[in-house]
C-alpha cells in the first residue's frame, strides 16, 4: 500500500452523490442556439476568428488564443454564426461579456478530425501544440489552460504527476462517472501526460474512497501500467490541488508558489481524457460530462453535453420545476456560485449544474456574532486563522490580513460550514481579496503615475533650464558684442568715439548759451552793473575828498577807471534797452531811458506820416528779429516758443495798426494834393486791407474759422455723396456715413477749440455754428458778410483806439467789454433756457469776459 | 605613565572616560557622514500612501508637496481621491488619530473616473495637454486630442481649461478582471434575530432546517 498523508482541518458535509449516479451517462438533444463566451478560461479572452453569417462545422475553431495564457474555442456542432455580442456570462458577477452565438442547423456535421495512433512517437512540442490547439483547459473548475501547465519551466524538473479523481464536493459525480466509463482512456491520457512531462518518477491517480466503482475500474485499467491508483479517506476539501498533493506526497506547496516549484504537476481526470482525445483523435474540447442534480429536477443524472448549450436547455430536458427551484448553482454547493439567469451556457469548467429545492438548500440563516469558538480554525485545510481574518476584514486592516496569509485561502468554505453563528466567512475573504487585488492594481498605477508625474516635472524643469541657459547665452553674447564695439571705438576713432559724453555736454552747454537770456534778466544784470559802478565811483570820490598826497593820485586813477566802467555799463544798458523794449515786456517800456527819450523826441519832430513810416519800419525790423528768434526757439524746442509767438503776433498787430494810421493820415495829408497821392493812399489802404486779411489769417481763431469753413464745405460734399450713394444703394454707404461722422466730429472739435481761444467772439461762434449746422450755399454769403462786418468793426475800433490816450483806451475797452459781457450773458441765458450743449463753453466765455473786465478796471484805477 | 595612572585612580578614570568619549564620538561622527540619509524618509513613506492623482485638491501642487506638508505637520485629511483608506493608512504610519475627510477639499467618490474627450468636438487647442499632470493626453496643436485611459488618474484638471467643454469625466466600468465580491451585508435584521425569542417565525423555520440537519433527515428517509 502506498503511504498517504493527512491534511489539517477539513469537513464532512453530506455527500449527496447517489442521486446523480442512479442513471447512466445520458445525452440531450442539440439546442437550437449555442453560446460561446470568449473568456471561459483563466487568462486573456480568445479572439473571434469568425464573423456573423459564417457557416461553421462542429470542431471548427471559432476563436483563437490570444497570448500565452489563453485557449482557443471550437464550435461544438455545425451551424451559422448569428451574433458576436455581449451575453450574460456564467460568472458570479452576473456580468455580460462578448460571446459567439451559433444557430445549430441540426445536421451536426463535424470537421474531419485528424488523429494519430502513434502519438507517442511525436515530439513534445507538437503534442503540446495539439493540446493547446484543441482548447483544452482544466476541467475541474478553475479552467487553467492545460498546455501551459504541461510546459513547466526548465529549471523545475517534474518528479510527480498526479491525476485528480478526488471530486470531493457534494453532489458532483461527473468525474466519478467518467472514471467508471472511460477508465482506459484515463490511463492512456495519464501515460500521455507523463510522457509530455518527461516521464516523472511517480504517476498517481488519487480517488476518494467514496467512489468504489471508479477505483475498481481505474485499477483494472491501470493494472499493466506504471500508473498508481491511490484511494484515501473522504474529506472535504481533499480535492483541492494543494490538499491532494499533501495527501499523496506529504509535501506542502509553498505559499504563493505553484506545485511545479516542488516538482509536481496535477491534472484533473476530465482534462486527461480531453488531452488524450485531442492527440489521439484530433478532437478538440467541444463537450464534457456535467452533473445535473437537484431536487427541483425530475431527472438527476450525468450528461455528456456540448459546450455552449444554454443551461435553460439542459434544465428543460431534466424536468425542472421552476416553482421548486431555490437557486440555480453552477458548481457544487460549497464552492459553486449562483447564476442570475438560466440562459448562460455550459462552459469548459462547468462540472455541475445544481438546482436544489428550497428544502434541500435553504437560504443562509442570518449571521450572528462571532463567539470565538475557534471551530473555523480547526476546519481550515490551509491552517489559516479564519476568525482573525474575519475581524481584520471587518476592520479593513489589509496589512494584517496579508500578514495572516489571506492569499493562501482556497475559499473552500469549510470555515463557513462549521461556523455555529452562520457567519459567511468565505464571502468576507473573497471581498477582502478583491479589495486587496484592487489596491495592488491601484498601487501599481499610482507608482506609475508618480513616475510619469516626476518625469514630467523633470522634463519641464529641463526645458526651463534650457530656456534660461539660452537667455543667459544671448545676454552674454550681447554684452560681449557691446564690449567689442566699445573696444573698437576706444582703439579706432578715439576722438569722436571716446568723447561722446563730452560731446553731449558740450552740445548741452552750447544750447544753454544759445538759449536767449530773457531780456528782464539781462536788463537787471546791466542795471546792477551800472548801480555798482556808480556806487564804487561815489565811494572813491568820498575817499578822494578825504585822502591826501600819493593816495589822491591813486584814487584819482581808480576814479577814472570806475568812470570808464560806469560809462561802459551805461552804454551797454542803453544799447540793450531798445532791444528789450522791442520784446514788449511790460515793465521795460516804463523805464525812462535817455536814448529812448531822445529818439522819441526825434520822432516827435518828424511829420506824422514820416513818423508812422519810420515806426512801421522799425516795427518790421523788430518783427523780423522776433520771427528769427521764434524760429530758432521752435527749432530747439525751447519753452519760450509760446511767449515768442505771442510777441510776434502782437508785433504784427502793431504793424497793422501803424499802417492803418498811415493810410488814414494819407487822405488827410493829401486833401489838397495831387490825385496820384490819392491813388497812393488807396493803394496803401488796399495794402492795409490785405495785411489785415493776412493778419487775420495768422491769428489762431481766424485760422480755425477758415478751417471750419473748409470743413463745412467738406461735410456738405460728403453729405451730397452720401445721399447719392444712398439713392444708388451703393455698398459704400456705411463707409461714407462713417467718414461724414468723423468729419462732423472734427468740426465739433474745432469749434470747441475756437470757443476756448476766443469765447468773447460770439458773432464768430454764431456764424460758425451757422456754417457747421446748415452749410448751404444760400447762407454762405451772409456769413461772409458778417465776417467782413466784424473785420470792419474791429478795424474801426483799432483806429479809434490808436488816437486815444491810454486812459481813454482803457475806458473804451471797459465799455466794449461790458457790452460783450451783457451779450454773452444773454446768450448764456438763452442757452440755459434751450438746454444747449454748448452751455459750458458759454459759461466759460462769460467768466473770462468778466475777469478781463475786472482786470481792465484795475488797470484804469492804477493809471 | 601607566604606573602613574594606577597610582592616581581619579586621573585614570578621567583619562579612560575621555578617551572612550572621543572614540565613540569619532565612530558616531563617521557614521553620520557615511550613512547620511538623503531627504526625509517619512515624506517618501507618506508619498507612497497618497494616490498620486496630482489633482491638487489638497491645495498643494501635487502629492509629494502634500506629503512634505504632512511631514511638516499639516492635516492628513485633505485628500479626497485617497479617501478614508488613505487617511487611515497615513494615520497608522504617523501614529495619530485618523480624522474623517475634510469636506472642504472635496468629497470622496466611490466611482473612479477617467477623462474622455469627445473627439469630434475637440478643436486641438492643447490646453488640456498642458494641464494634464500625467502626460496622459495625446495630441498636437490643431490636431484632435485623446486621453490615454490607462494613464488617466481622473484628477479633473483638464476639464476646466477646455474652451469647448468637450471633456467628460466618465466612470470606469467594472470588467470581469476588476469585478470583486461584495462584502456580506450585516443587515439590521441580523441584529434583531440575535436573541432566539425575538426571532421572526420565518427565521426560526430556516434555522431549524440547516443544510446539515436536512441532509441527515433525508438520509434517514432514504
Amino acid at each position: 500500500m502506498t503511504r498517504i498523508w493527512s491534511i489539517p482541518g477539513g469537513v464532512h458535509p453530506e455527500e449527496n452523490k447517489s442521486q446523480s449516479l442512479q442513471l447512466p451517462l445520458g445525452e440531450i438533444p442539440l439546442p437550437r442556439e449555442l453560446v460561446y463566451p470568449l473568456s471561459q478560461h483563466i487568462g486573456a479572452p480568445a479572439n473571434a476568428v469568425v464573423t456573423v453569417g459564417d457557416k461553421v462545422l462542429g470542431g471548427q475553431k471559432i476563436a483563437e488564443a490570444k497570448g500565452m495564457i489563453s485557449a482557443p474555442i471550437h464550435a461544438s456542432t455545425s451551424g451559422t454564426v448569428v451574433a458576436i455580442e455581449d451575453r450574460v456570462l456564467p460568472h458570479p458577477s452576473g456580468m455580460s461579456g462578448p460571446c459567439i452565438v451559433i444557430e445549430a442547423d441540426g445536421e451536426d456535421h463535424h470537421v474531419d478530425y485528424v488523429g494519430d495512433e502513434n502519438y507517442l512517437q511525436l515530439d513534445r512540442e507538437t503534442l503540446i501544440e495539439r493540446i493547446r490547439d484543441a482548447g483544452i483547459t482544466g476541467m475541474g473548475g478553475a479552467g487553467f489552460p492545460t498546455a501551459v501547465k504541461l510546459n513547466p519551466r526548465a529549471d523545475q524538473p517534474i518528479d510527480t504527476l498526479i491525476i485528480n479523481g478526488t471530486e470531493c464536493e457534494p453532489y458532483i459525480t461527473a468525474d466519478d462517472i467518467l472514471m467508471q466509463t472511460r477508465a482506459d482512456e484515463i490511463i492512456k491520457g495519464t501515460e500521455l501526460l507523463a510522457h509530455l512531462l518527461g516521464n516523472p518518477d511517480r504517476v498517481v491517480i488519487g480517488i476518494e474512497d467514496n467512489k468504489p466503482a471508479a477505483i475498481e475500474a481505474v485499477g483494472v485499467a491501470a493494472k499493466d501500467s506504471r500508473v498508481e491508483v491511490v484511494s484515501f479517506p473522504t474529506k472535504y476539501p481533499s480535492g483541492g490541488e494543494k490538499q491532494l498533493i499533501q495527501i499523496l506526497t506529504g509535501k506542502e506547496v509553498p505559499s504563493g508558489a505553484l506545485p511545479a516549484s516542488i516538482g509536481i504537476v496535477l491534472q484533473n481526470v476530465g482534462t486527461t481524457v480531453a488531452a488524450y482525445e485531442a492527440v489521439r483523435y484530433g478532437k478538440p474540447l467541444i463537450e464534457r460530462i456535467t452533473t445535473v442534480v437537484g431536487e427541483a429536477l425530475d431527472t438527476q443524472r450525468n450528461i455528456k453535453v456540448r459546450l455552449g448549450t444554454p443551461i435553460q436547455h439542459v434544465l428543460e430536458h431534466h424536468g425542472c420545476h421552476q416553482n421548486k427551484v431555490a437557486r440555480l448553482i453552477m458548481g457544487g454547493p460549497m464552492m459553486g456560485f449562483a447564476l442570475q439567469e438560466s440562459l448562460v451556457p455550459v462552459v469548459k469548467a462547468t462540472n455541475c449544474v445544481l438546482v436544489p429545492s428550497k428544502q434541500e438548500l435553504p437560504p443562509a440563516p442570518p449571521a450572528q456574532a462571532c463567539i470565538r469558538c475557534g471551530m473555523c480554525a480547526e476546519a481550515c485545510p490551509a491552517s489559516l486563522l479564519p476568525q482573525q481574518m474575519y475581524w481584520y476584514t471587518l476592520a479593513e486592516d489589509y496589512d494584517k490580513l496579508e500578514a495572516h496569509n489571506i492569499s493562501d485561502c482556497i475559499e473552500c468554505g469549510a470555515c463557513s460550514f462549521v461556523c455555529p453563528s452562520n457567519i459567511p466567512l468565505v464571502q468576507y475573504y473573497r471581498s477582502a481579496k478583491g479589495t486587496m487585488r484592487q489596491m495592488a492594481i491601484d498601487k501599481e498605477k499610482s507608482d506609475r503615475s508618480r513616475q510619469r508625474f516626476e518625469f514630467r516635472q523633470e522634463r519641464i524643469a529641463k526645458a526651463e533650464a534650457e530656456k534660461e541657459a539660452k537667455r543667459l547665452a544671448r545676454k552674454k553674447a550681447a554684452e560681449e558684442a557691446k564690449k567689442k564695439q566699445e573696444a573698437a571705438k576706444a582703439s579706432g576713432e578715439t576722438a569722436p568715439a571716446g568723447n561722446t559724453k563730452a560731446d553731449i555736454v558740450a552740445a548741452a552747454m552750447a544750447r544753454a548759451q544759445a538759449k536767449p537770456v530773457s531780456p528782464e534778466e539781462q536788463k537787471a544784470k546791466l542795471e546792477r552793473a551800472v548801480i555798482s559802478a556808480q556806487g564804487r565811483l561815489d565811494k572813491l570820490q568820498t575817499r578822494l575828498e578825504e585822502a591826501e598826497g600819493e593816495m589822491k593820485d591813486k584814487l584819482a586813477a581808480q576814479i577814472k577807471q570806475a568812470e570808464v566802467k560806469l560809462t561802459e555799463a551805461q552804454k551797454k544798458l542803453d544799447d540793450f534797452k531798445p532791444d528789450a523794449a522791442s520784446n514788449n515786456s511790460a515793465p521795460t517800456a516804463d523805464d525812462p531811458v535817455a536814448a529812448a527819450i531822445a529818439r522819441a523826441q526825434a520822432k516827435m519832430t518828424m511829420a506824422p506820416d514820416e513818423k508812422l513810416r519810420a515806426n512801421i519800419e522799425s516795427l518790421n525790423k523788430r518783427l523780423q528779429k522776433a520771427e528769427e528768434k521764434l524760429s530758432a526757439a521752435q527749432a530747439q524746442g525751447a519753452d519760450t516758443v509760446t511767449a515768442l509767438q505771442a510777441g510776434v503776433d502782437k508785433l504784427k498787430e502793431k504793424i497793422a495798426t501803424a499802417e492803418r494810421e498811415l493810410a488814414e493820415l494819407g487822405p488827410v495829408a493829401s486833401a489838397t494834393a495831387a490825385p496820384a497821392e490819392q491813388d497812393a493812399a488807396s493803394a496803401a489802404i488796399e495794402r492795409a486791407k490785405a495785411k489785415a486779411a493776412a493778419q487775420a489769417n495768422m491769428s489762431p481763431e481766424q485760422k480755425l474759422r477758415d478751417q471750419l469753413g473748409a470743413m463745412g464745405a467738406r461735410i456738405s460734399k460728403a453729405q451730397d455723396k452720401l445721399q447719392q450713394a444712398q439713392a444708388d444703394g451703393a455698398d459704400t454707404v456705411d463707409a461714407l456715413q462713417m467718414g461724414l461722422d468723423k468729419l462732423q466730429a472734427k468740426q465739433e472739435k474745432m469749434r470747441e477749440e475756437l470757443r476756448v481761444l476766443n469765447p468773447s467772439a460770439p458773432e464768430l461762434n454764431d456764424a460758425d455754428n451757422a456754417t457747421g449746422s446748415t452749410p448751404t450755399s444760400e447762407e454762405a454769403p451772409q456769413i461772409q458778410d458778417a465776417a467782413t462786418a466784424a473785420i470792419e468793426k474791429a478795424k474801426a475800433k483799432a483806429a479809434a483806439q490808436a488816437s486815444m490816450s491810454p486812459e481813454e483806451k482803457l475806458r473804451d475797452q471797459i465799455e466794449s467789454l461790458e457790452k460783450r459781457l451783457q451779450k454773452a450773458q444773454q446768450r448764456l441765458a438763452k442757452a440755459e433756457a434751450e438746454d444747449d450743449d454748448n452751455i459750458d463753453a458759454f459759461r466759460a466765455g462769460v467768466e473770462k469776459t468778466q475777469a478781463k473786465l475786472e482786470q481792465t478796471r484795475a488797470q484804469l484805477e492804477n493809471s | 605613565m601607566f604606573e602613574y595612572l594606577l597610582n592616581n585612580p581619579f586621573l585614570g578614570a578621567l583619562v579612560a572616560l575621555v578617551s572612550l568619549a572621543l572614540l565613540f564620538g569619532a565612530v558616531l561622527g563617521y557614521a553620520a557622514v557615511q550613512f547620511k540619509v538623503e531627504g526625509d524618509p517619512i515624506v517618501d513613506q507618506i508619498d507612497t500612501l497618497l494616490p498620486q492623482t496630482q489633482c491638487g485638491q489638497c491645495s498643494y501642487p501635487g502629492c509629494r508637496p502634500y506629503a512634505e506638508a504632512i511631514a511638516n505637520g499639516d492635516a492628513i485629511n485633505k485628500c479626497p481621491p485617497g479617501g478614508q483608506s488613505t487617511i487611515n493608512a497615513i494615520a497608522d504610519l504617523l501614529d495619530v488619530e485618523a480624522p474623517t475627510l475634510d469636506e472642504e477639499h472635496g468629497e470622496e467618490s466611490d466611482v473612479k473616473k477617467v477623462a474622455y474627450i469627445r473627439e469630434d468636438e475637440c478643436i486641438g487647442c492643447t490646453k488640456c495637454i498642458q494641464a494634464c499632470p500625467m502626460d496622459a493626453i495625446l495630441g498636437a496643436a490643431k490636431q484632435m486630442h485623446t486621453v490615454i485611459g490607462d494613464e488617466c488618474t481622473g484628477c479633473d484638471l483638464c476639464v476646466e481649461p477646455c474652451p469647448v467643454d468637450c471633456i467628460d469625466m466618465i466612470p470606469i466600468e467594472t470588467t470581469l478582471g476588476t469585478w470583486k465580491w461584495d462584502k456580506p451585508a450585516t443587515s439590521h435584521e441580523n441584529i434583531l434575530n440575535l436573541i432566539a425569542s425575538d426571532r421572526q417565525p420565518v427565521a426560526a423555520t430556516q434555522q431549524e432546517t440547516s443544510p446539515k440537519e436536512k441532509a441527515q433527515t433525508e438520509d434517514e428517509a432514504a
